[in-house]
């Protein structure tokens, strides 16, 4: 639906040239839903705004439903845009218009007759659960239902395509999590490929298929979502992953806690486990074959594409000996974990 | 005391009355024709200043120049000059340079630089986004003007005419000097050289009254139609 062709974007400030994006390639599938994930300034806003050319790339192809877009000219762009939908991180509506008459922006846009346009936007008000906030005006609504306007506004004009521009940033998480369920059931019921960019790891593996992770303006890795859990291949997605378990040690722990082990101290260990871990209940293997008690910390396990992966703290309490030899095992299992500290 | 004396002057002055009534139309003719013709030309210009601006809609570097200078001129001549230097001009628009219909030129000219850059001021102050989100549903650059930076600017346009009409209310104070008429002129001729204070105490009332007006309607306006 989407091909991204050996895409270039270059910037420049005064004589300086800066690669937003070097040498993108990327596909992406009629009807699944993408995300594009980097830190900001990777790239990534670059590279979404360059899918319907609000940023034309320097050199390459984008080609959306067969069409190369960077050979139309003006007009044909324009026209050709109103199948491509797009919602944005500050939901761009337009104040002077009730939630009602920013939906048939796009229709009337088109030259839509009226009556259809008052069909399709109640449809679509339906759609997005806001009916009761038609005559509204922008101002007077939450943030998530100024994303739902938004979406409800792109898809007026029936797009086979729906660009996210980190459409949930502004967003508290339970509202992230409300529109992100939207766009699952739009995606369902209107068979719509829809193209994300967050900065959120958590957001791609609540609703993403594939990813994508750019850093510095390149194409790191991409691929299944599961399978990028389960095996990320660079430190980059790595880091993405990590952000998404962030587990810090308590500031009570912290101060207990001794560089070297000392007498009546035990160790406080993280363990990491990835899609390489062995798939067996480790911990109380552990703590029964080599006698010592665990006590979790916290934990933060999670299950994405068949793979249990996650991040965990504990505390080994028992010998010195036993404790080598349970890290020695666990290693072996393919856990991979860090000794940060002796807890007196 | 002063409400009688004020009924008794406007019982013994009855063509002074007429004098002051008729100047009033005056002004409000030359107010309002030149506003009225200055915003006609005026708002497309501040459009199109602000659309040829570099990273603009319709970028054109150097048609945003030549309108940038045409329009500082127009700015920083001081009205009362640029009243006399226009004479010929007048002349030959209306066929005289005397009367309230030949104020009106100079006034319009005066006006459109004034709205131009007010109106390019409210424009600027509509989100980049917004013209980004209509650029990405398919919209013509007639239609980003027409239905989202006029409409979003619409609070802002509506100040600057507000503006506008209480500074030509000033300016054709000044008209009067070239026999525009109006209630500055009978302000300046009776009030200052007649030496007859009420005169110019009742013109100064009349204008503060008209200004006031004015504001109040703009502001009205302004509030019914910003949803911001």
């Amino acid at each position: 639906m989407i091909e991204i062709k050996n895409v270039n974007k270059v910037f420049y400030q005064g004589d300086r040239a800066i690669n937003a994006l070097s040498d993108i390639n990327l596909t992406i599938q009629q009807g699944s839903i993408s995300g594009v994930i980097g830190s900001s300034g990777a790239g990534k806003s670059t590279l979404i705004r360059c899918v319907n050319l609000l940023e034309r790339p320097t050199s390459g192809e984008v080609i959306v439903d067969g069409v190369d877009l960077t050979t139309l000219s003006e007009q044909e762009l324009t026209l050709t845009r109103r199948k491509i939908g797009m919602i944005f991180q500050h939901f761009n509506l337009l104040s002077s218009r009730t939630v009602f008459n920013n939906i048939a922006l796009p229709l009337e846009l088109a030259g839509i007759a009226k009556e259809k346009i008052k069909s399709k936007v109640e449809d679509l008000l339906e759609l997005v659960g806001l009916v009761d906030k038609r005559d509204v005006y922008p101002a007077n609504l939450s943030g998530g239902q100024k994303q739902r306007v938004a979406i409800a506004r792109a898809l007026a004009s029936d797009p086979k395509v729906l660009l996210c521009d980190e459409a949930t940033s502004a967003l508290d998480p339970a509202t992230t999590i409300s529109i992100l369920e939207l766009l699952q059931k739009i995606n369902k019921e209107l068979n719509l490929t829809i193209l994300l960019i967050t900065h959120e790891m958590a957001v791609v593996k609540g609703i993403c298929e594939e990813v994508a992770i750019i850093g510095n303006g390149k194409l790191v890795e991409n691929g299944k979502v599961g399978d990028i859990f389960a095996h990320p291949k660079t430190d980059l997605a790595r880091e993405f992953i990590r952000s998404t378990l962030d587990l810090s040690i308590p500031v009570d722990y912290q101060t207990r806690l001794q560089a070297q082990r000392v007498e009546n101290s035990y160790p406080l260990i993280r363990l990491e486990f990835t899609g390489a871990s062995v798939d067996t209940p480790v911990i109380s293997h552990v703590a029964r074959e080599f006698n010592i008690d665990i006590s979790i910390l916290s934990s933060n396990m999670d299950y994405v594409g068949g793979v249990k992966f996650g991040l965990m703290l504990a505390e080994f309490i028992g010998s010195e000996v036993a404790a080598e030899k349970a890290i020695a095992y666990l290693k072996e299992q393919k856990i991979e974990l860090e000794v940060l500290g002796y807890v007196v | 005391m002063s409400f009688n004396a004020v009924i008794t002057w406007w019982v013994e002055n009855p063509r002074l009355i007429d004098l002051l009534v008729n100047s009033l139309w005056e002004t409000i003719v030359m107010v309002f024709t030149s506003g009225f013709i200055g915003f006609v030309v005026g708002i497309p210009l501040g459009v199109l200043l602000h659309l040829s601006k570099k990273n603009g809609l319709l970028e054109n570097t150097a048609l945003n120049k030549v309108l940038g200078v045409v329009v500082n001129i127009g700015r920083s001549i001081p009205f009362i000059i640029l009243l006399v230097a226009l004479i010929p001009v007048t002349r030959f628009i209306v066929g005289s340079s005397i009367g309230t219909a030949a104020a009106i030129v100079p006034l319009t000219i005066g006006a459109i630089p004034f709205i131009a850059r007010l109106v390019e001021g409210a424009l600027l102050e509509v989100p980049a986004g917004l013209v980004e989100a209509a650029q990405a549903m398919g919209a013509k650059p007639i239609q980003i003007i027409n239905k989202v930076l006029l409409p979003e600017a619409l609070p802002g346009i509506i100040n600057a005419i507000t503006i506008t009409l209480v500074t030509l209310v000033g300016y054709s104070a000044m008209a009067g000097t070239v026999g525009g008429g109006g209630l500055g002129d009978v302000g300046i001729r009776y009030g200052y050289q007649r030496f007859d204070g009420t005169v110019m105490m009742i013109t100064i009332v009349i204008l503060v009254v008209l200004v006031q007006l004015i504001q109040s309607v703009g502001d009205h306006l302004v509030k019914r139609v910003d949803h911001r």
